[in-house]
């Protein structure tokens, strides 16, 4: 996004603002004059910027799209991330938590740590790359019972192995080494607390058939599409991701 | 020359080559590039590399890639026979501790076993059992660093989280190298990250299992280093581990808090031992091999 001269950061970030959360009818009623006040920051757009801008409004559902490029797979780990800090920030105000052995509660309090970090990190590196990160998404996590150490330690499972799963399937498709050294850095923690909370579930379980192949010890990836169709069972309409602008390869 | 045409007689000699073509997808990144960035004339010539790759010959590698293969190899070979002669170690490992280390053995082994067929005749040699010495004497030839670890249930284990871990933090650093090969790189990231279960599960099992509490690293760890580990299971030796590489710019140690230029601590207000423990840091290869070569004669 190099091309988008400082001056006008501000201001397209004001419009995507407005933007975003409109659905298709209600963006071509605003869109006149959102051009209109926009106009010299559109003026200043490529083609592909401007269709960036546009995939942020679906056509129909009000979905998020996380964009194009090196910048697109920040914005999509950074959909994980706030998904995964979401969910552990409420584990750790309700009732299973509160009555939970105090070694689960060193844990899952950690983990709920380590999450917001990875999602506050990245949002701010976004910024700091001159890029605009997504909007806050809304998760729902209507189908976990948060008074449930089976839910919550098996959604906990699910959402860690997603996570690895979902980086180690991005990384091929970054490329600037300096963000692929960051993926690193992270989806290894995110390694640790998969094996950990299946360990918690049952000891001896940190790798198993379903998330490490038994013949090339090797784990296994999931695509942007697979692992947005996992997550955005956690999403509210309005914040369900789209990764379809996404590198393919 | 027209590359369909050219993919459409070869299917006619083998049906599958679509199928080989999917499993490197990385070749059709170069086949999308071709017809923008070569001359005509040059197409048969980057066909035929193009179906080299596809066909698994190691030739398709770079020389950067295989050493970085290599590497990695040799190490996979350092953690094999170390769980093989803690099997093999009378008494040592029985019931939950001995299926525990069976697995993270059997990964080990396969990761051997996947790394030789993507080197092919470029793989290192099979050093064997006896290149190794894990006590540390490096065969005699100097005082055992860890003369028990293989009668010592607690010295075998920390030994184990020191190769995981260094696993960790080589693999790390080699995947930058990788970036110029989706089908290795990708490789690579899958080995990482189960290396980093092994690591978080021989952490848990230290501190007594899942439910014990983690406490003081140097005893009793967290599943994840937490600053530098206070050295790490045994800190006059294993410090490297969890210490700064070279240059300590890019292979920062363990308790960096510093990410991408930004300060992690500040970001999200959190302690340096947080802000540390989201992170895992990458190692270069020579502080790698100097870790390594303590234990091999």
């Amino acid at each position: 996004m190099s091309h988008i001269s400082h001056k006008s950061s501000e201001a397209e970030n004001a419009q995507e603002e407005v933007l975003v959360p409109l659905q298709r009818r209600a963006f071509l009623r605003y869109s006149g004059a959102s051009v209109a006040l926009g106009g010299l920051v559109l003026s200043g757009c490529t083609d592909d910027r401007l269709n960036d801008i546009f995939k942020q409004v679906d056509r129909n559902s009000g979905v998020v799209n996380v964009g194009s490029g090196d910048v697109g797979i920040l914005n999509y780990a950074y959909a994980l991330e706030q998904l995964e800090a979401a969910f552990y920030a409420k584990v750790t105000q309700e009732q299973y938590y509160l009555n939970a052995t105090r070694a689960e509660r060193i844990i899952l309090k950690d983990l709920a740590d380590h999450e917001k970090i990875h999602s506050d990190f990245l949002y701010a590196a976004i910024k700091a790359a001159g890029a605009i990160p997504i909007k806050k998404l809304t998760p729902d996590f209507s189908s976990v019972n948060f008074a449930s150490r089976a839910s919550v330690l098996g959604t906990a499972k699910a959402f860690e192995d997603l996570g690895v799963a979902a980086y180690n399937g991005a990384g091929k498709l970054i490329s600037n080494p300096a963000y692929l050294t960051i993926a690193g850095k992270i989806v290894s923690v995110e390694a640790r607390h998969a094996a950990l909370i299946r360990d918690l579930l049952q000891n001896g379980t940190f790798v198993g058939p379903d998330v490490v192949d038994l013949n090339t010890g090797l784990e296994k990836s999931k695509s942007p599409a697979e692992v947005a169709a996992v997550a955005n069972t956690f999403l509210a309409q309005g914040s369900k991701i789209d990764v379809s602008s996404l590198p393919k390869d | 020359m027209n590359i369909l045409k050219i993919i459409t007689e070869i299917e006619k000699v083998d049906p599958e080559v679509y199928e080989r073509l999917d499993q490197r997808r990385q070749m059709f990144k170069h086949f999308a590039g071709f017809g923008k960035k070569l001359a005509v004339a040059a197409v048969p010539l980057a066909m035929g590399s193009m179906l080299q790759k596809a066909y698994g010959q190691s030739s398709g590698l770079s020389a950067q890639i295989r050493e970085v293969l290599n590497f990695a190899l040799r190490l996979e070979y350092l953690e094999t026979y170390f769980y093989q002669l803690g099997l093999e170690a009378p008494g040592l490992l029985t019931g939950q501790n001995r299926s525990d280390i069976n697995l993270i053995y059997i990964d080990e082994q396969n990761h051997v076993k996947f790394l030789r067929s993507v080197l092919g005749a470029d793989a290192i040699p099979d050093p064997t059992v006896n290149a190794f010495d894990y006590t540390g004497a490096k065969g005699g030839a100097r005082p055992a660093l860890l003369p028990n670890v293989f009668s010592n249930l607690g010295t075998f284990l920390a030994l184990a989280q020191s190769f995981e871990d260094t696993g960790v933090r080589a693999y790390k650093g080699g995947a930058p190298l990788l970036i110029s090969n989706n089908t290795v790189l990708e490789a690579a990231l899958n080995i990482h990250s189960v290396e980093a279960r092994h690591a978080s599960h021989l952490r848990t099992m230290r501190r007594g299992g899942p439910q014990s509490e983690p406490g003081d690293p140097s005893s009793a760890p967290q599943s994840w280093p937490s600053l530098n580990d206070n050295g790490g299971p045994a800190p006059a030796i294993t410090a490297a581990i969890y210490g700064a590489g070279n240059p300590a710019s890019l292979y920062p140690s363990e308790a960096n808090v510093v990410q991408g230029g930004l300060n992690v601590q500040n970001i999200s207000q959190v302690s340096p031992n947080e802000a540390s423990e989201a992170f895992d840091e990458p190692l270069d290869m020579g502080t790698v091999l100097a870790i390594a070569a303590n234990f091999i004669k």
